[in-house]
């Protein structure tokens, strides 16, 4: 049996235009909408899988406002079966401080009997993309992390991951408890059904405060780059562009015979 | 002191990214009124650095490269490697310790930071001034960037790709080689690399290397709307490459996948069709040498940033094309 503890952060939808809010500290969300990374939806639908096999618990946690419930409510929808809300403003919290918020649940739910033996995080969140949480947090908790994997898998009291390295697939074997970050692409997150969406709601957020004064993060603001001027040569609309592109293709010596 | 993480290609020789981190700590280095740049790279068991790669370090300014070698330092693992290089660190005083920003790059300097007490800025784009040192960094995938203070020592960070150009120093340094075998505890090794396979050929192998890639996006319409494309592909001997909705929709497979959480492609020619161009797309796409954008909106993204593009229905103007190239070929 293995508790899984799953991390994921509300963030600003950022596939299309990105806003920045007027004090320039943090991406505006309220156009876009919130979602989460593609990374912790497939930690979520492995803490799943984890737990699925083993019969644990998988708690699901986020450290933001109190919108944030809704990432965590997703998380249920699709098995997670306890959430906790760390209430703080997100754009408030460094690394550091999100790493040993995230260590302080782990230790109150194992002293009561909550083990989370098993941590994972997506591998860097879409928008701060500090790509350090996952490894401070190890640190805090003396856990060894596995960092950037695609698959894990428990067997017995070891936690094997595999992860696309710079020479191939790496496979580590790691005894619990431990750490792993994860980034999209070894398995597909599974869709909320009806029945898990009305399971979702009833469930019970924990919610609690943080447990120290943050230290911050080291943003003095953000900014957006500089547009970039447009150089488009149109070839053409529609079918008709046809033989000014095959032209092109012969230009730039690409159309082999 | 700048120390600088070297990563190698298989044949040994230092890869591009680190070349350009180097590029980096040279200009650094000439703000701060010419601090020493060395390099660390990591030799496991291995061969030392080979005397092509110190030649290449020599010509990018490096006055020390330490070479860490041991049976600890054979397999991968992120807390030992970082706990080698803080060795290192405290030998020679690096008041900035660096690496580009690859996985293993962010990676270790993640580890090296937390062990160090200090932050860490993944990313990194430029610096501004060195009292107070602050850099500006990537964030939301290059959508928009942060400007971050480093104000404790060391400062570490990660050089993102592309971020300069990799050029050779006006004046070589020495590229003495020190070697060292540090003591790592075993708690830095239980999290550490037991195998490896060689990537399946014909995976995403050929996609990041294919001359040309033709790339499908929402705008393909469903797990049927490939035929064209595919043809068009076959026709220019080209590879497939998709964006997320195509593999978050099950459509295509993920390892077909261009983008930040995907591929990086540099092809001769990329024609993403019905692909929007988002910045985390943008992402993996942006080192192709020319872009045809083929979509209906032409004020999407994709089009304003290609160099050519064609307005109209993908399933309209594909036909045609492959049509047009069957013609040419008689
Ligand atoms: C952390 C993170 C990581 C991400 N990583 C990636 C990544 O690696 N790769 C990636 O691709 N995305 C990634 N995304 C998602 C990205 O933000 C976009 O959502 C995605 O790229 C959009 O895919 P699309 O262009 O196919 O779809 P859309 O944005 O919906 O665009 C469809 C385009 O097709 C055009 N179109 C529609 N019909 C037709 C037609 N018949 N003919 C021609 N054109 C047509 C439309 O005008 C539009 O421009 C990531 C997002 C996040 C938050
Ligand atoms: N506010 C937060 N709440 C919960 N998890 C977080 C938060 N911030 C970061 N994380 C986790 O840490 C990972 C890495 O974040 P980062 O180091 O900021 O790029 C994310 O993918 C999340 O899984």
């Amino acid at each position: 049996m293995t508790g899984v503890l799953v991390c994921v952060k509300r963030v600003p939808d950022s596939s299309s235009e990105v806003v920045l809010t007027d004090d320039a500290q943090a991406v505006d969300g309220r156009f876009a909408g919130f979602t989460m990374s593609p990374h912790e939806e497939c930690a979520v639908e492995l803490a799943v899988q984890v737990t699925g096999a083993t019969g644990g618990e998988a708690t699901v946690l986020t450290l933001g406002d109190a919108d944030a419930v809704e990432q965590l409510r997703s998380a249920l929808a699709v098995g997670c079966q306890a959430a906790t809300l760390v209430t703080a403003d997100a754009s408030s919290y460094g690394p550091a401080d999100v790493a040993r918020e995230i260590a302080a649940v782990v230790r109150d739910h194992a002293a009561a009997g909550r083990a989370h033996e098993l941590v994972l995080l997506g591998n860097d969140a879409a928008d701060s993309g500090d790509f350090q949480v996952g490894i401070r947090l190890a640190y805090e908790l003396g856990r060894p992390v596995v960092n950037g994997a695609r698959v894990v898998s428990v067997d017995g009291d070891t936690v094997v991951a595999r992860v696309e390295g710079p020479d191939g697939t790496e496979t580590y074997r790691v005894p619990l408890p431990a750490v792993v970050t994860i980034r999209e692409g070894g398995v597909e997150p599974r869709y909320p059904s009806v029945p898990g969406r009305m399971k979702a709601k009833k469930v019970e957020v924990e919610e609690r405060g943080p447990s120290a004064e943050p230290t911050g993060p080291k943003r003095v603001k953000l900014l957006l780059p500089p547009p970039v001027p447009s150089n488009v040569q149109v070839l053409g609309t529609g079918a008709a562009a046809a033989p000014a592109v095959v032209d092109l293709f012969e230009e730039l010596g690409v159309l082999t015979r | 002191m700048i120390l600088t993480l070297v990563e190698q290609n298989l044949d040994g020789s230092a890869v591009e990214v680190s070349l350009e981190a180097l590029t980096f700590a040279r200009n650094l280095s000439a703000a701060g009124g010419g601090v020493p740049i060395d390099a660390v790279v990591l030799a496991g068991d291995g061969p030392g650095p080979s005397d092509e790669l110190r030649k290449e370090l020599a010509t990018y300014g490096v006055r020390t490269v330490y070479a860490l070698e041991g049976e600890d330092l054979a397999a991968y693992s992120g807390a030992g490697w970082a706990s080698a290089i803080l060795t290192v660190r405290e030998q020679s005083k690096a008041v900035v310790v660096m690496a580009a920003g690859t996985d293993r790059g962010n990676e270790l300097m993640a580890h090296v930071a937390a062990r160090a007490g200090v932050a860490m800025a993944a990313n990194v784009l430029t610096f501004h001034g060195l009292a107070p040192f602050v850099v500006t960094r990537q964030v939301v995938g290059g959508a928009a960037l942060e400007e971050m203070l480093l104000d404790q020592r060391p400062a570490v960070f990660s050089v993102a790709g592309h971020a300069v150009e990799a050029t050779p120093a006006d004046v070589p340094g020495a590229a003495d080689v020190v070697p060292l075998t540090p003591e790592i505890a075993a708690a830095d090794l239980v999290a550490r690399v037991v195998s490896t396979e060689e990537p399946e050929a014909d995976e995403s192998g050929s996609l990041k290397s294919a001359r040309v890639v033709v790339g499908a996006g929402r705008g393909a319409g469903g797990p049927d709307g490939f035929g064209d494309l595919l043809e068009l592909t076959e026709l220019l001997g080209a590879a497939l490459g998709v964006s997320r909705v195509v593999t978050s929709a099950g459509w295509r497979p993920h390892h077909e996948q261009v983008g930040q959480t995907g591929s990086r492609i540099a092809p001769e020619l990329y024609i993403p069709c019905g692909i929007s161009g988002a910045i985390q797309h943008w992402a993996g796409c942006s080192s192709a040498k020319h872009i045809l954008a083929i979509n209906t909106d032409a004020e999407a993204p994709m089009v304003t940033r290609a160099h050519y593009a064609v307005i109209g229905d993908l399933h309209e103007v594909v036909p045609a094309i492959n049509e047009e190239i069957r013609r040419r070929r008689g």
